[in-house]
């Protein structure tokens, strides 16, 4: 049997309504160990204004990097209640920020490793399927440098775009989403 | 060392472009620079499991969340989530929300003028059952009016929400209603130029679900992404 997968519809203009009743804006309370660390950006379309009505979610590995899910067989540890996923709202400016734990790194294609990153699941009103893009963080040099997804970017001037900016050695980084233009973000057909 | 088994990518047609210029508001927002393939690794293919203990009782009860009863006409959506070789998708949170039968949301931005109803939200959530079952008692949603276009109307429609075993299988999509007149004049559903893509978003009228004396049942089977055959060889 082979079916047709369901066609992707737009959230629309009143998302909240169906998708914020379950926010997840701080998952680090949830993580046994890790670095305690706020992502925060802004939304802006193709005249850089700022997009009120768009959500992210998130998914990632815990400190030692281990997916909460079966398919990732390391022999890692799991805490019981780290479920690696959170969801949040843009605000009327556009705005959105989230708390949670520095993941760690996770294996990459053959015997590679990936450098440490969110997996960033984002909606709007206006996008009729949502798009997929990553966090990295600019503390991580060396390894950005080796990882084989920030590799599939041949343009190399855009990748940072997916790096998130440290702020003053606090644990605290800025990532923007720019949908079009110089510094549109990228996105994966993935 | 890992071996990853990717999922499936979406056969031509069958999915929307971010780019459709009928309708207005993705114009600004769709990038316009090529998406980077990506080959599936274990970020893409692991995923949140999650969702089963946060179903309240009456959450797949629209009608049952207020004081009184909604007004309009109860109906009963039901079906399966699958993937696409047909295997049922279990325990996988759905959420769900639309207008109420005047077609006014619940939301402080929809200035439609048509009445709020006290007793309805326009919300609810429930996770499928073994068999990838799923149920909702609702009431059936209204069409509305909205500035895309000259005359532009929603046809009644009910937005779902849902995860499926990784994060490629997550899926926000639209269920429609059969024989609506407003369907061909509807630039998001026509954003799929696949027929039997578009058509598949359209629920069935189902007797065998239908109660007698209290409401109409349709049915509506979602069908998730699929995973590949064989393992990516490295």
């Amino acid at each position: 049997m082979s079916l047709i997968p369901t066609a992707s519809q737009t959230v629309g203009p009143y998302l909240h309504l169906g998708l914020t009743p379950i926010t997840i804006a701080d998952i680090a309370k949830d993580a046994g160990k890790g670095e305690k660390i706020v992502i925060s950006g802004r939304v802006l379309d193709g005249e850089g204004q700022p997009i009120p009505d768009a959500l992210l979610e998130f998914w990632q590995a815990n400190a030692d990097g281990k997916y909460a899910h079966p398919d990732d067989t390391q022999d890692k540890p799991l805490e019981g209640k780290f479920i690696g996923f959170g969801r949040v709202p843009t605000d009327k400016d556009g705005r959105f920020s989230f708390t949670t734990i520095k993941p760690g790194a996770v294996p990459g294609p053959g015997n590679s490793l990936q450098a440490p990153h969110i997996v960033v699941c984002l909606f709007m009103r206006g996008m009729l399927k949502h798009l997929y893009t990553r966090i990295y963080f600019s503390d991580e040099q060396a390894a950005n440098a080796n990882d084989p997804v920030l590799g599939l970017i041949e343009d190399a001037a855009r990748r940072p775009t997916l790096i998130a900016e440290r702020q003053n050695d606090k644990a605290e980084y800025r990532w923007d989403i720019v949908m079009q233009g110089e510094n549109e973000t990228v996105f994966f057909d993935c | 060392m890992t071996n990853v088994v990717g999922y499936k990518r979406p056969r031509a047609g069958t999915q929307p472009n971010y780019l459709h210029p009928p309708y207005q508001s993705s114009i600004k927002r769709a990038p316009r620079k090529p998406l980077v393939l990506l080959p599936h690794t274990l970020s893409e293919v692991t995923g949140p499991l999650f969702g089963h203990d946060l179903i309240g009782q009456n959450d797949n009860d629209l009608t049952k969340q207020h004081a009184g009863e909604p007004i309009g006409e109860r109906i009963i959506v039901s079906g399966r989530v699958l993937d696409e070789d047909g295997r049922p998708v279990p325990r996988t949170l759905i959420e769900l929300w639309q207008a109420n039968s005047t077609g006014r949301y619940r939301h402080a931005l929809d200035q439609h003028d048509a009445p709020l109803d006290p007793n309805f939200t326009g919300y609810g959530r429930t996770v499928t059952d073994a068999e990838g079952r799923y149920r909702f008692v609702t009431i059936k949603p209204g069409a509305y009016p909205w500035r895309n276009h000259h005359n532009a109307w929603r046809p009644p429609h009910i937005h779902f929400s849902l995860f499926g075993p990784s994060f490629m299988t997550r899926l926000v999509t639209q269920m429609y209603f059969p024989g609506d007149p407003l369907l061909p004049f509807d630039p998001i559903f026509n954003c799929v130029t696949d027929q039997r893509a578009r058509d598949s978003m359209i629920s069935s009228f189902d007797l065998d679900t239908t109660i007698p004396e209290f409401a109409l049942g349709y049915r509506w089977d979602i069908v998730l992404r699929g995973r590949n055959a064989t393992p990516f060889e490295e």
